[in-house]
């Protein structure tokens, strides 16, 4: 198999300005995908050329530029529906990205429904981002949190999984794919379960939709929360799915303009959805920018980029285990792009800094993982995590450079 | 020598480096030769933490003077405490308290003192002024 069979590496490359350039007068790798992916050019010119030609308030001006902005505001609500898969524009809400859409799950659906007694379900491989909000809810309300174990591989124990379901359980809310070991988990049989005891199913697909076709109501997923800028598209921007009897049942989440129908002192009455859960004027630049993204990785074919980003992790795979002394953190038959290993007697950051100096940016420490690291009985990783530009040359780099670094610490 | 006078001969020292490389293998030797601390005194209090790896810091008195003792369990960290200890331990209170540290940005480190949450580095420099401070009052 070789790289052209795939996907157009030279043409996909030059589309990401970012990547043309030296680190310490080497070529520039990029294999921290995982914390955010590089923005082609169409994502950027689509941010240009928003502030450049369109720059409005949306919803409610009645000049040229208020149409412009919201048309095209809200053609990424339908660009995401799309790619979601959801039934209505209703269902998709503008967030700043996945842990302000968790946040948001916790504070309305969670304040309101999940009482003093039940139980929210979380797993043994959730981020930082994943496991605060349903604590602190926890706090709050007197709820017990429960925790689905990881086996050696990196996997969920399922079994664990149906002997903690009862129909104290409220709520359960896990990723579909692990930030730091790459795990896919199966999402689809952890709702199902869930909903069987009257559970509601909250997703984290952070680390997912840059990778897999996402279809929510396949998965039947009350909630889905994602973050542009893992898919190519800007920061600060990132939506929230949810099933629309549910929104509907739901508090707003903040206040303020947008999401009123009408104020008084007396009362006021909220908008209808989506807009209830859009208080103030929303990041309107990178949500037009994230429909350019997602536009850009259809033109690739999202089948494509999956199976480009495998071969890169196979192929890494195979390569880093021929390193003397190197673990693999993470060895899950479903996996997405993310090799994640420890070096014996090295220390991760160690790897990072010299890894830098030779060019190759990786990601090192605990990945906001930190339980996670606790249950390997290990102080963190290196994570590389590779997108569609990567190449098999860049991951030769790679194990190159981990062969200087383990000399150089020897 | 002076504070001052110590950080001058590191950063001669480092004039020799052409490549990263050596500059940082000296710096991996200096760590690895570093003795740090037993493991009994690397505790909840000494601890100074950082995102990705844990610094500890044990100060006393000699005489009038302040001497540290610190370690790290990255080695690149441990060769920059190592470099820290050299310049500051072993003066007074009042000379660390007042000192300029610029040795680091001029051998070109200074991107392990930016990375606020990657490692201990800028806290322990804090600490260890907050001790020559705490000291110079008692």
């Amino acid at each position: 198999m070789t790289l052209t069979e795939i996907v157009d590496i030279q043409k996909i490359r030059a589309d990401f300005p970012v990547l043309d350039q030296e680190i310490n007068g080497k070529k520039l790798v990029y294999f921290d995908n995982a914390a955010t992916t590089q923005k082609p050019i169409a994502v950027i010119n689509a941010l240009k050329h928003y502030y450049e030609f369109d720059n409005a308030n949306i919803h409610r001006g009645i000049h040229t530029l208020a149409e412009r902005a919201t048309r095209d505001f809200e053609a990424t609500r339908e660009a995401v529906r799309k790619f979601l898969g959801a039934a209505s524009t209703e269902e998709i809400i503008f967030t700043s990205g996945t842990t302000n859409g968790i946040n948001l799950v916790a504070s309305t659906y969670g304040r309101k429904f999940i009482k003093e007694g039940d139980e929210i379900i979380i797993s043994g491989l959730e981020h930082h981002s994943n496991i605060v909000p349903w604590q602190m809810l926890c706090e709050e309300k007197g709820i017990t949190l429960k925790v689905i174990p990881v086996n050696d591989r990196g996997e969920l124990d399922m079994e664990v999984y149906d002997q903690l379901l009862s129909e104290k359980v409220k709520l359960v809310s896990v990723n579909h794919v692990s930030n730091a070991l790459g795990t896919i988990n199966p999402i689809k049989e952890i709702i199902a379960k869930a909903h069987a005891v009257g559970a509601v199913v909250m997703i984290d697909g952070a680390q997912a939709t840059s990778h897999l076709d996402i279809d929510v109501q396949d998965l039947d997923a009350d909630f889905y929360a994602f973050s542009a800028h893992k898919l190519y598209g800007p920061t600060g921007v990132g939506a929230l799915y949810g099933k629309k009897a549910l929104l509907e049942a739901m508090p707003p989440y903040m206040g303020g303009g947008e999401m009123i129908k009408e104020v008084t002192f007396e009362k006021t009455t909220y908008n209808e959805l989506p807009y209830k859960f859009e208080a103030g004027t929303p990041n309107i630049a990178d949500v037009v920018a994230l429909k350019a993204a997602l536009e850009y990785m259809d033109s690739i074919g999202r089948d494509k980029i999956a199976a480009h980003e495998d071969m890169l992790l196979q192929y890494a795979t195979e390569q880093l285990l021929q390193i003397e002394g190197l673990r693999m953190i993470g060895e899950a038959k479903n996996k997405v792009s993310v090799a994640s290993f420890v070096i014996e007697g090295i220390h991760p950051q160690d790897i990072g800094v010299l890894l830098d100096n030779l060019g190759v940016a990786v990601r090192t420490g605990h990945h906001c993982t930190q339980p996670l690291m606790k249950r390997f009985n290990i102080l963190g990783t290196t994570r590389a995590s590779f997108a569609v530009y990567n190449t098999i040359e860049e991951v030769d780099r790679l194990i190159a450079g981990l062969h200087r670094v383990k000399k150089m610490l020897a | 020598m002076t504070i001052n006078e110590i950080q001058d001969e590191i950063i001669e020292e480092f004039a020799l480096f052409d490549d990263w490389a050596d500059k940082y293998e000296y710096i991996i030797d200096m760590g690895k030769k570093l003795k740090g601390l037993p493991e009994d005194q690397k505790t909840e209090d000494n601890i100074i933490k950082g995102c990705q790896s844990r610094v500890w810091l044990n100060a006393h008195k000699d005489g009038e003077n302040l001497v540290f003792e610190a370690d790290s369990e990255a080695v690149i960290v441990k060769g920059l405490v190592s470099m820290l200890i050299r310049v500051l331990s072993g003066h007074s209170p009042k000379e660390i308290a007042e000192s300029e540290l610029y040795f680091i940005d001029q051998i070109g480190m200074s991107q392990h003192l930016a990375q606020t949450r990657s490692n201990g580095l800028v806290s322990m420099v804090k600490q260890m002024k907050n001790y020559a401070i705490a000291y110079q009052l008692v």
